[in-house]
């Protein structure tokens, strides 16, 4: 029988651990990427990764705890078992980074280090300097360069994936282009795992990578594959605004002791430092006195949104509020955080030792993403439970295969047969908020729990009776024709003649992310959505009437810009769509008319499906078969507004 | 620190374009609108939006190679006003104060132009799998926890490991040439980079096992002692990472090696 491939899409943490977790099983795998793996937006990520370990199981928390706050922490959006399956993994998870390499952060005595992040009570975060991110892809990233040297994965880096060739519902393999030499070619695959990460670029200015545009999602969605809960995006409260990109600062800087502050009197111009504790408002510690400054993030970025824009409160009237953590020692702060802190001194100059920064919300992560389904494990209590007391003894043990059956075959598959997602790209763990540190691990989770279903898939499914090698050739070679034609005509649009605004790719592309920015993030109306979708109308009409800059047949990179913004204007269709119909609010969709959440009507999934006429959303149910939802407060106590002046 | 910018203030960028291997090199001049914080990308994105020089020629967009914009990922490497340097973190205040001045980009010179500003640093990624930069891990089942390791030994580690695969160190280097035909990397100069990667994996427990094979590679053509100890690498690695030590520690490390083969036999 013809040699078994798998193909994974997207070399970031998800790619990377589902890669290795395949080769390691035996089969061949190719990967693909935008830009060499290693270069993968993963590396942005700074804060930590999650997971119960013994100092914190000993003051009381469990992996049931972890599993109950991101529930909770998700405003039960979630679907539950693959969501314990995950806490329940995470410990064995560091473990193996730490095997990898990966230069944890130790403690006196030598053992990993730890931090407090936001919505836990407990240290469960794991950290690595201020590159935790960077330093789990490169631990990854080694060990698939060791497959590679051994022919066990092979790399197609600067290669875009361009869409999926399904063939009788199954996903048989994909079209892809090099990025240099512009060759459009079809791959095939037994199995194809999609791993590509968010869609910052949606919104224009993100903290994500330029890279993150979402485009390999909607090619897939735009081929049938269902997308769930477009709506739920994750807006960061703390980035510092700029020119080309708003940069993350992490919430460790909130951990480790930041506190976020504006001045009580509006219009209060002096230097921070001459500002005295009592003309200093510390809105979050003041409204929430719990968890104060480590509120989860939507929470905090609503308090901040409403400070600055409605109570018009920001530092010297714009959009933003002090991050202070000059309280702190100096070489506690470069001891704990210097990395983050040399990105806010590089970018804009001021020593945030010594100044309080200056930070405002910025879209940071998408909860939502493709679809994609799982066989539950043992773990079916004849009740869901009350939510879990935070240090009370753990109702489980922390045994595989509770909430996932490990292996099944559907594990994180999409409503296509053969086709996955895993790690950011898809909508599993999160619900409608993303808790810190918490994507890192899911990331790497989907890539190696799930691997294994891919691989029971490859060798006991479908593609053991009809491997994608020896299929015939004519739906490749339909879906390669499909792409080329696409190309052409875009490339026909080259005519020389001063770009304008109208049909400039680039100018439809700064518009839809400022439109999006505008509608659909910290606070959203019914008016102000249907304004964007009649917006995203115009602008959709715009872009079938782009021209293009370039007709280069190398390295063209003003063709790869043009095709993608036409698939961020199908997920700007979804996620608005979903933020319309959504009349609630939940977790990081907040509806300023309609403020409360709605579990009878919404405690649902939305999905989002893609056909001919458009894009149509319904809701479906989800399982909350483990915990009863309860009000997510976080302990909030009624705050006074601050003393006039 | 207050930057005060003139109204309507503008900066011209110099590029160094080619469109393809084997074509020929051209300088083209854009002039764009910059405000405070503006640095190299958000000019190159303003380019791309309307590519017309500054004699008024529309051609094509500038290409470039980017991703984090955060000098995390090493993508967006170029030569700019003559030294290399990451493109994202590159503030147009930090170089130029007045209207209208003029900064000069050029892709790097020791690797490949696959166009314009962007190279193809394949040959970094090789010279990783030449030194078997890992952990020579038993598989990804579950083993327990890794060795322990003291915190001073974490955070040397920790500093070789934020390499980026940037190249600048390699760029800065008089010893590292141009090798555009994969099939002189086996035995050509494998640079500052490798030798902090080297350090990085013999520095690490498990993965000390592989050291003699690294410094094995490394005593062969295009290792240790090709370097000229010239010191320009650790002065241009925007991770400082301190290469020189590096390099010293891999010297050392090699000549009691080739001591050891020696009276191995
Ligand atoms: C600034 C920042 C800080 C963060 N900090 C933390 C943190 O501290 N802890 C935490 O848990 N999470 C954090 N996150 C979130 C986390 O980093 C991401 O969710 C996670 O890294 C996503 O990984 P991924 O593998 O899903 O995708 P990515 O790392 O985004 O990788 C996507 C891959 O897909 C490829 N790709 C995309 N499109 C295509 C295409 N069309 N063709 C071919 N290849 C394609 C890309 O080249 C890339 O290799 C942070 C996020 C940001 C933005
Ligand atoms: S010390 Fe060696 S590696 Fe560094 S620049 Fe000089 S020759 Fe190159
Ligand atoms: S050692 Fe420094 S300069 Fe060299 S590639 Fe790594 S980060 Fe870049
Ligand atoms: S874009 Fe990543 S280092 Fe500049």
């Amino acid at each position: 029988m013809s040699q078994q491939r798998v193909i994974v899409v997207g070399g970031g943490l998800a790619g990377l651990a589902a890669s290795a977790r395949v080769a390691e099983g035996g089969m061949s795998v190719d990967l693909f990427s935008l830009v060499p793996v290693k270069r993968s937006h993963s590396v942005c990520a700074q804060g930590g990764i999650n997971a119960c370990n013994e100092v914190a199981r000993q003051q009381g928390y469990s992996e049931y705890e972890h599993f109950d706050e991101t529930i909770y922490g998700g405003d039960f959006l979630a679907d539950q078992h693959p969501v314990l399956e995950m806490a329940n993994w995470a410990p064995r998870i560091i473990d193996l980074l730490d095997r990898m390499g990966v230069p944890f952060n130790r403690t006196s005595e030598g053992y990993r280090d730890l931090r407090l992040f936001g919505g836990s009570l407990f240290k469960r975060t794991h950290f690595a300097g201020a590159t935790t991110g960077q330093q789990l892809i490169y631990a990854l990233d080694e060990q698939v360069r060791r497959y590679e040297s051994e022919g066990k994965v092979t790399k197609y880096e600067f290669w875009e994936f361009l869409a999926p060739v399904i063939e009788n519902g199954r996903c048989v393999g994909i079209v892809a282009q090099d990025m240099r030499t512009m060759q459009i070619r079809a791959f095939r695959a037994d199995a194809v795992v999609m791993a590509t990460g968010g869609c910052g670029l949606v919104f224009g200015k993100s903290t994500n990578s330029i890279i993150c545009n979402g485009a390999a999602a909607a090619r897939c969605f735009r081929h049938g594959a269902w997308y769930a809960n477009p709506e739920m995006i994750q807006v960061h409260p703390t980035a510092i605004p700029g020119a080309d990109k708003l940069r993350l600062m992490s919430e460790s800087a909130r951990g480790e002791g930041g506190r976020v502050w504006v001045p009580r009197a509006k219009g209060d111009t002096r230097d921070p430092k001459n500002i005295p504790e009592a003309e200093r408002w510390y809105f979050l510690e003041e409204k929430y006195p719990k968890y104060g400054n480590i509120v989860p993030r939507d929470i905090a970025t609503r308090e901040i949104f409403d400070v600055c824009v409605n109570m018009g409160l920001g530092v010297n009237g714009e959009k933003q509020v002090y991050l202070d953590l000059t309280h702190k020692p100096r070489d506690y702060l470069d001891r704990k955080l210097g990395g983050i802190l040399e990105i806010y001194e590089k970018f804009v100059g001021d020593d945030p030792r010594d100044t309080p920064m200056r930070i405002f919300p910025a879209v940071h992560y998408s909860m939502g993403g493709l679809w994609t389904t799982h066989t539950k494990g043992s773990y079916t209590p004849a009740q869901p439970r009350a939510k879990h007391v935070s240090g009370a003894t753990a109702p489980l043990d922390s045994r595989p295969g509770q909430g996932l059956a490990p292996g099944a075959t559907n594990n994180m598959m999409t409503n296509i047969r053969g086709l996955y997602a895993f790690g950011e790209v898809n909508f599993a763990y999160h619900g409608a908020n993303r808790l810190g540190a918490n994507a890192l691990l899911s990331c790497i989770f989907d890539g190696l729990f799930c691997g294994v279903s891919v691989l029971n898939y490859v060798k006991d499914e479908e593609p053991a009776k009809a491997p994608a090698a020896d299929m015939p050739a004519g739906a490749f070679d339909a879906s390669v024709d499909r792409e080329q034609q696409a190309m052409k005509r875009l490339l026909a649009t080259v005519s020389g003649a001063k770009p304008d605004t109208l049909t400039n790719p680039y100018a439809i592309g700064k518009e839809l992310g400022d439109e999006m920015t505008a509608a659909c993030t910290v606070v959203r109306t019914k008016a102000r959505l249907e304004q964007c979708r009649v917006k995203l109308a115009e602008l959709k009409d715009r872009y079938a009437k782009a021209r293009l800059p370039d007709n280069a047949g190398w390295g063209n990179q003003s063709l790869g810009y043009a095709r993608m913004v036409g698939d961020m204007l199908a997920l700007a269709d979804a996620i608005s769509l979903g933020a319309l119909e959504r009349r609630e609010s939940r977790g990081a969709h907040y509806r300023s008319d309609y403020t409360e959440r709605d579990d009878a009507n919404f405690m649902k999934t939305s999905l989002a499906k893609h056909a001919n006429a458009g894009v149509t959303l319904e809701f479906v149910p989800i399982d909350d078969t483990l915990i009863a939802p309860t009000a997510r407060t976080y302990g909030k106590t009624d705050a006074k507004a601050p003393a006039a002046s | 620190m207050e930057k005060t910018a003139a109204a309507n203030r503008t900066v011209r960028l110099r590029i160094k374009r080619c469109d393809g291997p084997g074509k020929p090199s051209r300088w083209e001049e854009f002039r764009v609108p910059i405000e405070p914080g503006s640095n190299v990308i958000s000019c190159l994105q303003a380019v791309a939006a309307n590519p017309v020089t500054v004699e008024g020629t529309q051609t094509t967009p500038v290409v470039w190679d980017s991703g984090c914009l955060e000098e995390v990922c090493g993508a967006c490497t170029m030569v700019i006003n003559g030294k290399v340097r990451q493109s994202c973190s590159c503030l147009i205040d930090d170089y130029v104060t007045g209207n209208d001045d003029v900064i000069t980009l050029e892709p790097m010179s020791r690797f490949p132009v696959v166009r314009d500003l962007w190279v193809d640093r394949a040959r970094m990624f090789h010279n990783l799998k030449r030194i078997k930069a890992w952990v020579p891990l038993d598989g990804t089942y579950n083993l327990g926890p890794g060795p322990r390791e003291d915190a001073a030994t974490a955070e040397r580690r920790y500093v070789l490991s934020t390499c980026m695969t940037c190249g600048c160190c390699l760029e800065a280097c008089p010893q590292f040439d141009l090798e555009p035909d994969p099939a002189t990397w086996d035995t050509s100069f494998v640079g500052a980079q490798v030798f902090g990667q080297a350090q990085l994996f013999n520095d690490h427990a498990t993965s000390r096992q592989h050291a003699g094979e690294r410094l094995d590679v490394l005593m062969g053509p295009g290792g240790i002692n090709d370097c000229g100890n010239a010191q320009n690498c650790v002065q241009v690695c925007p991770k400082h990472i301190p290469l020189t030590q590096a390099i010293g520690a891999i010297g050392r490390a090699a000549t009691i090696h080739a001591f050891v083969r020696f009276f191995r036999g």
